[in-house]
């Protein structure tokens, strides 16, 4: 069967998609936890499937201000991976590598973002393997891009290119914890129509 | 007292008198304000994409493209009756939120250019924009009197 839009997918689909979403940011939550030496959990993933307005609510709301770290990932699966992190894991992430607290959000240095970014790189690269061993899949990653602001700006990128035929993005979301908190940082898979016919078909449920 | 009305992405909404229209966070999307002072009509669009007509099956809004939305718009604010020869235009949004050397993802520049194709064939002048560059923009806008209000995280906030 043909997933012609993301509202068609079946309960045993979505099963195996938010298992996906649990190997996958596993991997990247265990390289973000080795880099920064300290216990960082994941939540079990939603796999949502919504309106675009309700898409933005549901990781935070439009005006919400947060760093967001794209990656283009394309082969087998084609669609981004979308990192959504807030102040205080970029807090964590800076006094990791440099010794020293950001003051806020806005006021990172070159050598920071860069950080950062290869934060996004590493965890990006580390759930995609996860992934590609899971289903046999190649599937490349570009490199990331990184922007600070709102929410809905940020998000209306993957609705923009995912939601071209319809009027749905879907998305496999993992909430981050850290001592026992959640602390609302966020990754997101989002795979296209095509690619998840594609890796449902892979692995047995298409 | 006039109502709040919040516009989302792929949407529109009319208002009239007092009401104040808000969309939040446009990034590549565009935000196109239309008004009419003489008779306090006044419409706010927010598109995702700049072209309906690839789009071959119903299953998606008129209401997310520059070239379907805008003449919907005012088709309903005529109805409503707006003097249509009054309209008047301000638009903002369009930016590139993530730098990239792939053009093909520079759908905010398409967008601008498709809401001021939209707007042209409809002959409504634009009286202001804020639009292109890297960072997102809320607009809020007051129906009376076409004022407009772009508030973003880097610049703050300007009246258009």
């Amino acid at each position: 069967m043909s997933i012609g839009k993301y509202e068609d997918l079946n309960a045993m689909q979505i099963d195996v998609l938010r298992e996906v979403g649990n190997i996958g940011s596993g991997n990247a939550t265990t390289a973000l936890s080795s880099m920064v030496g300290k216990m960082i959990d994941i939540e079990v993933p939603n796999v949502e499937v919504l309106g675009f307005n309700e898409a933005i609510d549901a990781v935070g709301g439009p005006e919400k201000v947060i760093a967001g770290i794209l990656i283009r990932i394309n082969g087998d699966v084609d669609g981004m991976i979308m990192f959504l992190f807030e102040q205080n894991l970029i807090s964590l992430i800076v006094r990791t590598f440099f010794g020293t607290e950001p003051q806020d959000i806005f006021s990172l240095n070159e050598a920071e973002l860069s950080a950062l970014n290869e934060m996004g790189n590493i965890m990006a690269g580390s759930y995609v393997n996860a992934i590609s061993q899971l289903a046999g899949m190649t599937i490349d990653v570009e490199p990331p891009m990184m922007t600070i602001d709102m929410l809905g700006a940020i998000m209306s990128v993957p609705a923009i290119e995912m939601g071209e035929m319809g009027d749905k993005l879907l998305f496999i979301d993992n909430n981050m914890v850290i001592d026992s908190t959640s602390i609302q940082s966020k990754m997101l898979l989002l795979p296209t129509i095509d690619s998840l016919d594609h890796l449902l078909g892979k692995l047995g449920v298409a | 007292m006039g109502q709040k009305l919040i516009i989302g992405i792929s949407d529109w909404k009319i208002g009239k008198g007092d009401d104040v229209l808000v969309t939040y966070a446009l990034g590549s999307c565009i935000g196109t304000c239309i008004y009419d002072r003489t008779t306090g009509i006044a419409g706010l669009s927010h598109i995702m994409l700049p072209d309906s007509t690839a789009i071959i099956d119903g299953h998606t809004t008129r209401m997310k493209f520059a070239d379907t939305a805008l003449p919907d718009m005012v088709d309903r604010m005529r109805a409503m009756g707006a003097n249509v020869p009054a309209l008047k235009a301000k638009i903002a949004g369009g930016a590139v939120m993530f730098q990239t050397a792939n053009s093909r993802f520079n759908i905010g520049e398409r967008n601008i250019e498709a809401v001021k194709a939209a707007l042209a064939k409809l002959r409504i002048p634009i009286l202001a924009e804020d639009v292109g560059l890297n960072y997102g923009r809320t607009m809020t806008f007051w129906a009376e009197n076409g004022a407009v209000e772009i508030s973003s995280t880097v610049m703050g906030k300007k009246m258009l």
